[in-house]
C-alpha cells in the first residue's frame, strides 16, 4: 500500500493543479494460473501487477493517467499527466486524510489461504481422471469423452483508494475459479460441456466445489448433448433453471440500469423510475455484500462501501446503479457500483452480484405447468444493445418440455428478446435460488460478477434454432 | 528499437542456468484516449505501460511468470517465479524454444506498420479531432440527433522477444482510430449506428468516413421490426462477415487438431466448402493491422493456403503443434503474455469474388441483409460447429434494400454455411484486427423472429 504522507502529497498536488476532485487508486494483484489439456499440466504461470491510476476531475472533464511506478516521484508525474493543464488556474489547499482508512475487510484465514502449487497440479489431474470416468445412462460404446481441458485461476487483489474529499479505503479479496471443458464424440460429431464455478474464497473453495463434481458436470453435459436434436426456431415458453437464467436479467435489464448509460440516454430504462417495468413478483437486487460470491467486495473501486441495492421491487423500478461521477452529477447517493478491471482503467458503473429473489412456486410446478417449451439448464453468456433493449443469450444445455415434462436435449442456440417486453412476460418465479459466476465485459473492461435467480418462466421468447 | 528493452531482455536470457532454456518477452506501450460527450471532453487518458513475461523450460517442463513492470527488483523475482513454475508442469517432449535452424537464413525485413506521428501529434489536436467527430455527427441528420459517445484512441507498442538460442523478435506498431455511436430516437427506443476510421497514422484519419457510416446506420434502422420465422437466403455485409471469417480461423487452428477439438481434423484434401471458398492466411499483407514478417517464435511468416476452391488444404501451426502433428510450423505462433505460444491468424481473408454487393443483391432478389451481429461468443462454437446469433439489418426485396429488421436470430452450422456459400463479394474490408470481411451470400439459413 502507498504511505499516508505520499497519498496526501499527491492529492494536494492534484488540487494545486486545478482538480476539483483528485483520486489515487492503488492495486497490487498477484495471480496464479494452471492449465491442463490432453491430460498434461502444460502451462503454469504466475503474474504480478502493481500500480496506481490517478483521476483528476475538473469541471466536466476527467483526466486519467496510470503508472507502475508508485514512488512519490512516479505518482507526481502521473498526477501531472492526469491534470493535463497549466497551474495558472490552480486553487485548492492541502488534502488531509484520516489516519486509518475505511477498515479493509481482511480476508479470513479460509478465504486467504491458498492450496500449495503441488496440490493444484493434483487437483487438475483429479479433474481430468474424473471427467474421463463419467458414464451416462444408455451411453453407447461409440460415445465418449475424448478431450478434457481444466484450468485453475486464483487471484489476490489488494486495493487502496484515497481521494481529495478525505476518503481513505482499502480492500483485499482472494478469488478462485476452477473450470473444466470436455469434448465428447459420437456419431453425430463433437459436443462440448463446460462448468466453471467461481467464488471469493481461497482453499475453502475446494470444499464447496470439489473438482470431481465440476468435472462430472462438464463431462455429463458433453455426453448428453451428443443426442441433442436441432433446437426449435420461433417463439416458445422458456423455463430457466435455477442459477443459469440470471444471465437473462443481467442482459435484459441489468446493463440498462447502469447510471452511465442512463446519463447518456442510451438505455430504454431512462425516465422509468417508479414505473412497473416487470411482472409482479419480480424483485431484483444488486448485492456486493453477499459473502464470498464471485462479484463480492468490501469497498468498490472508488472506496464506497459495498451495499445491497434494490433495483426492482415487486416489478416496480426503484433505482439505478451509481458510481461517484454519475451520482454527483445527478445529485444521487453512490451505491457502490464504481468498478474497474485494473489500475490501468477508469472506473465506471458495473454490476456486482445481480439477483432475482425467490418466489413461491417449486421448479416442478413451473415445469409441470408448461405444455410445450424449452428448459434451459446452462447459459453461455449474452449481449445487449441497451438503446433498443434487444438482448441475446446463448443456451449451452437445454431440453424440450413436452406435456409438462422435460424430455429430449436440444442443440445450442441463441435466444433473443427485448428487455422491457420480456420482463413483463415473467409468469413463474420459483423458490430454489442459486447463483452463477461470470465475467462481465463493458467498454473493453472485464470484471467478475455473479448472477442468480430461482427457476423462472418467460411466457414467450424467440429461440434461434434451425428446426422450423 | 529501444536499447533499454534489448538490454533487459539480454539480462533475463543471460540468467539461464545450466539445462535451462529461457525466453524473455518484453513489451512497452503508450496510449492516448479521448471521450467526448455532448460537445465536451468527458475523459482524457494518457498512459504508458510495460510488461515482461519470462518463460523457462527445463527437462521439457515449462513455467511462465509475468510482471506488469520492468522494475529490476521485480524482474529477479519474476525469473525465480518462472523457474519455480517450471518444476510443476508435466514433461512434454515437444515443448522447446525456437532455434536458428527453425528460423532459416532469410534476412530480417520489416513492414510499414509504424508511423511516428501517433507519438508526436499534440494531445490537443487529438482532442480537437474527437470534438469535431462529435459535432459533425450530431449536425448531419435531424433524425440522428444524439451521440452516445465519440472516441479518439491511439496506441504505440514495442515488443522484444529474445531466447537463449539467440532468436530475437523485434516489433513496433502504431494504430490510431476514431469511433462514434450515433443515436436515432424513435419513442423510448434509440437505434445506434457505429462509425469508425482506423489507421496507422494520425494524419490519415478520416472524420467523414466515421460520421457518414454512423449516421447512415442509425437512420437506416428507424422503424426496425422483427420479421416472421422462416428460411431464406442471407447476405452478410463485409463488416458482419469479418466475424464469420474469424470463426473460420478457429476451425483451421492446429491447436484444436492436436487436442482433439477440430471438426475438420480428418478432412484435409476433402471438399468442406463450396467452390467459391478460398481461404488464405497471409501475415505479410500490410492491409491487416496485425501484419508481421515473423511470428511470435521468430519464424519468418509466409502465405498459407487453408481452403482452395472448397478443398481443405491444412491447418495453421506453431512449433509445438507442428511437431506434435508432424506437419511442421506454418509460422502461426501468437503470444499472450501469460500463456505459452498459441496458434492464431494475423491476416486471414477469403479470396474476393468478382461481384459487387449490389449486383449480388440484384441477383438473389429476396434475402435478409445482415449488418450487425450480437452474441457471437454465446451463440457460436468452433468445436461443435453451432452457429446461432442475433442480428440487425434489412430485408432485401427485388434486389432492393427495403425495411429495417431487428430482434431476430439467424441459425445454421458453420460446416453447412461453408457449403451454402453462394458468392463472395469484391468488397474486401480490413479494420483493426486480423481478419478481412467481404459480402457473403448464403443460399439459406433459419431466421427466427415473430
Amino acid at each position: 500500500m502507498i504511505k499516508h504522507d505520499v497519498l496526501e502529497a499527491v492529492l494536494t498536488e492534484g488540487k494545486r493543479r486545478g482538480g476539483d476532485f483528485v483520486e489515487v487508486f492503488f492495486e497490487d494483484r498477484r495471480s496464479m494460473q494452471l492449465n491442463l489439456d490432453d491430460s498434461k499440466v502444460e502451462g503454469v504461470s504466475s503474474g504480478r501487477s502493481r500500480g496506481a491510476g490517478i483521476r483528476v476531475i475538473r469541471g466536466g472533464t476527467t483526466g486519467f493517467a496510470h503508472t507502475a511506478d508508485t514512488s512519490l516521484e512516479g505518482l507526481l508525474q502521473a498526477v501531472e499527466a492526469a491534470a493535463a493543464s497549466d497551474v495558472s488556474s490552480a486553487s485548492g489547499g492541502a488534502v488531509a486524510l484520516p489516519r486509518a482508512g475505511t477498515p479493509a475487510r481482511v480476508p479470513t484465514e479460509e478465504e486467504a489461504s491458498v492450496v500449495p502449487l503441488a496440490k493444484k497440479v493434483e487437483l487438475l489431474e483429479q479433474a481430468d481422471a474424473a471427467a474421463r470416468a463419467v458414464r451416462v445412462d444408455d451411453q453407447r460404446s461409440d460415445e465418449q469423452v475424448v478431450q478434457v481441458a481444466a484450468g485453475l485461476a486464483e487471484v489476490r487483489r489488494r486495493i487502496q483508494i484515497a481521494n481529495s474529499d478525505g476518503l481513505l479505503a482499502e480492500d483485499d479479496v482472494v478469488r478462485t475459479r476452477f473450470s473444466v471443458q470436455c469434448v465428447a464424440k459420437g456419431d453425430g460429431g463433437l459436443q462440448t460441456g463446460t462448468e466453471a464455478p467461481g467464488r471469493s474464497l481461497g482453499s475453502a473453495y475446494f470444499d464447496q466445489f470439489p473438482v470431481e463434481s465440476t468435472a462430472t458436470i462438464a463431462a455429463t453435459r458433453a455426453l448428453r448433448m451428443l443426442r441433442a436434436q436441432p433446437a426449435p426456431s420461433g417463439n416458445l415458453p422458456v423455463v430457466l433453471a435455477r442459477g443459469a437464467g440470471g444471465v437473462l436479467f443481467h442482459e435484459a435489464c441489468g446493463h440498462g440500469l447502469e447510471a452511465d448509460l442512463i446519463e447518456r440516454g442510451a438505455s430504454v430504462f431512462k425516465q422509468r423510475l417508479g414505473q412497473q417495468v416487470a411482472s409482479r413478483g419480480v424483485t431484483l437486487v444488486d448485492d456486493a455484500t453477499e459473502p464470498n460470491e464471485w462479484g463480492t467486495f468490501a469497498v468498490d473501486d472508488e472506496g464506497t462501501l459495498a451495499q445491497r441495492n434494490v433495483l426492482i421491487e415487486d416489478g416496480v423500478l426503484t433505482d439505478y446503479m451509481w458510481d461517484h461521477l454519475r451520482s454527483q452529477r445527478a445529485g444521487r447517493v453512490r451505491t457502490g457500483n464504481g468498478r474497474r478491471e485494473s489500475y490501468e482503467c477508469l472506473p465506471m458503473v458495473r454490476m456486482t452480484n445481480t439477483y432475482v429473489l425467490n418466489g413461491s412456486s417449486t421448479a416442478e410446478e413451473i415445469i409441470a405447468d408448461t405444455e410445450h417449451g424449452i428448459y434451459c439448464v446452462q447459459l453461455g453468456g449474452g449481449q445487449v444493445d441497451t438503446s433498443t433493449g434487444d438482448f441475446v443469450f446463448g443456451i449451452t444445455e437445454a431440453y424440450l418440455i413436452e406435456n409438462g415434462k422435460v424430455t429430449a436435449p436440444i442443440k445450442a442456440a441463441q435466444l433473443i428478446g427485448n428487455g422491457p417486453a420480456v420482463l413483463q412476460r415473467i409468469d413463474g418465479v420459483g423458490n430454489d435460488f442459486a447463483t452463477w459466476a461470470g465475467t462481465c465485459g463493458k467498454d473493453g473492461q472485464g470484471v467478475p460478477v455473479s448472477s442468480g435467480q430461482p427457476t423462472l418462466r418467460v411466457s414467450e421468447l424467440t429461440i434461434g434454432g434451425t428446426a422450423l | 528499437m529501444s536499447n533499454d528493452l534489448e538490454a533487459i531482455a539480454e539480462r533475463i536470457v543471460g540468467s539461464a542456468q545450466p539445462g535451462e532454456a529461457v525466453e524473455a518477452y518484453l513489451t512497452t506501450g503508450r496510449e492516448t484516449s479521448v471521450r467526448v460527450m455532448d460537445g465536451a471532453v468527458e475523459s482524457l487518458t494518457t498512459a504508458t505501460s510495460a510488461a515482461v513475461a519470462v518463460r523457462i523450460i527445463r527437462d521439457h517442463r515449462q513455467g511462465i511468470a509475468v510482471a506488469a513492470t520492468l522494475d529490476p527488483e521485480v524482474l529477479e523475482e519474476t525469473i525465480s517465479d518462472a523457474r519455480d513454475c517450471a518444476t510443476y508442469g508435466a514433461p512434454d517432449p515437444f515443448v522447446r524454444l525456437s532455434t536458428p535452424e527453425d528460423v532459416g537464413s532469410e534476412a530480417p525485413s520489416s513492414l510499414d506498420v509504424w508511423n511516428e506521428d501517433v507519438l508526436t501529434t499534440a494531445t490537443a489536436e487529438k482532442v480537437a479531432l474527437a470534438l469535431e467527430l462529435d459535432g459533425r455527427t450530431r449536425a448531419r441528420d435531424p433524425r440522428v440527433a444524439r451521440v452516445e459517445a465519440a472516441d479518439y484512441g491511439d496506441g504505440v507498442s514495442e515488443t522484444v522477444v529474445l531466447n537463449s538460442n539467440g532468436i530475437a523478435v523485434r516489433r513496433k506498431r502504431s494504430t490510431t482510430g476514431l469511433s462514434v455511436v450515433a443515436l436515432a430516437d424513435e419513442g423510448e427506443v434509440a437505434y445506434s449506428g457505429y462509425g469508425f476510421s482506423v489507421r496507422r497514422s494520425f494524419a490519415e484519419l478520416d472524420v467523414e468516413e466515421a460520421v457518414t457510416r454512423a449516421v447512415a446506420r442509425a437512420a437506416a434502422l428507424l422503424g426496425a421490426r422483427p420479421i416472421p420465422t422462416t428460411r431464406m437466403p442471407v447476405m452478410f455485409d463485409n463488416m458482419a462477415a469479418r466475424s464469420f471469417v474469424g470463426l473460420l480461423g478457429g476451425m483451421v487452428n492446429g491447436e484444436s487438431v492436436v487436442r482433439g477439438r477440430a471438426l475438420f481434423a480428418d478432412r484435409v484434401g476433402e471438399v468442406i466448402a463450396s467452390p467459391v471458398v478460398s481461404l488464405v492466411e497471409d501475415p505479410r499483407n500490410t492491409a491487416s493491422f496485425s501484419a508481421a514478417t515473423t511470428d511470435a517464435e521468430g519464424i519468418p511468416t509466409r502465405a498459407v493456403s487453408l481452403i482452395e476452391s472448397g478443398v481443405l488444404q491444412g491447418f495453421l501451426h506453431n512449433l509445438y503443434t507442428g511437431a506434435r502433428s508432424g506437419h511442421g510450423t506454418t509460422a502461426s505462433a501468437t503470444r499472450g503474455l501469460s500463456r505459452p505460444p498459441g496458434v492464431g491468424v494475423r491476416a486471414l481473408s477469403l479470396a474476393p469474388g468478382s461481384q459487387s454487393p449490389e449486383s449480388l443483391l440484384a441477383e438473389v432478389g429476396t434475402c435478409l441483409l445482415v449488418e450487425s451481429i450480437s452474441g457471437l461468443h454465446s451463440g457460436t462454437n468452433t468445436v461443435t460447429g453451432d452457429f446461432s446469433v442475433g442480428v440487425q439489418g434489412h430485408m432485401v426485396r427485388n434486389g432492393v434494400i427495403s425495411e429495417p429488421v431487428r430482434e431476430v436470430t439467424i441459425a445454421s452450422t458453420i460446416p453447412k454455411m461453408l457449403l451454402d456459400l453462394v458468392a463472395v463479394g469484391n468488397d474486401t474490408l480490413w479494420l483493426s484486427g486480423s481478419t478481412a470481411g467481404n459480402s457473403l451470400l448464403f443460399s439459406e439459413m433459419a431466421v427466427s423472429g415473430t
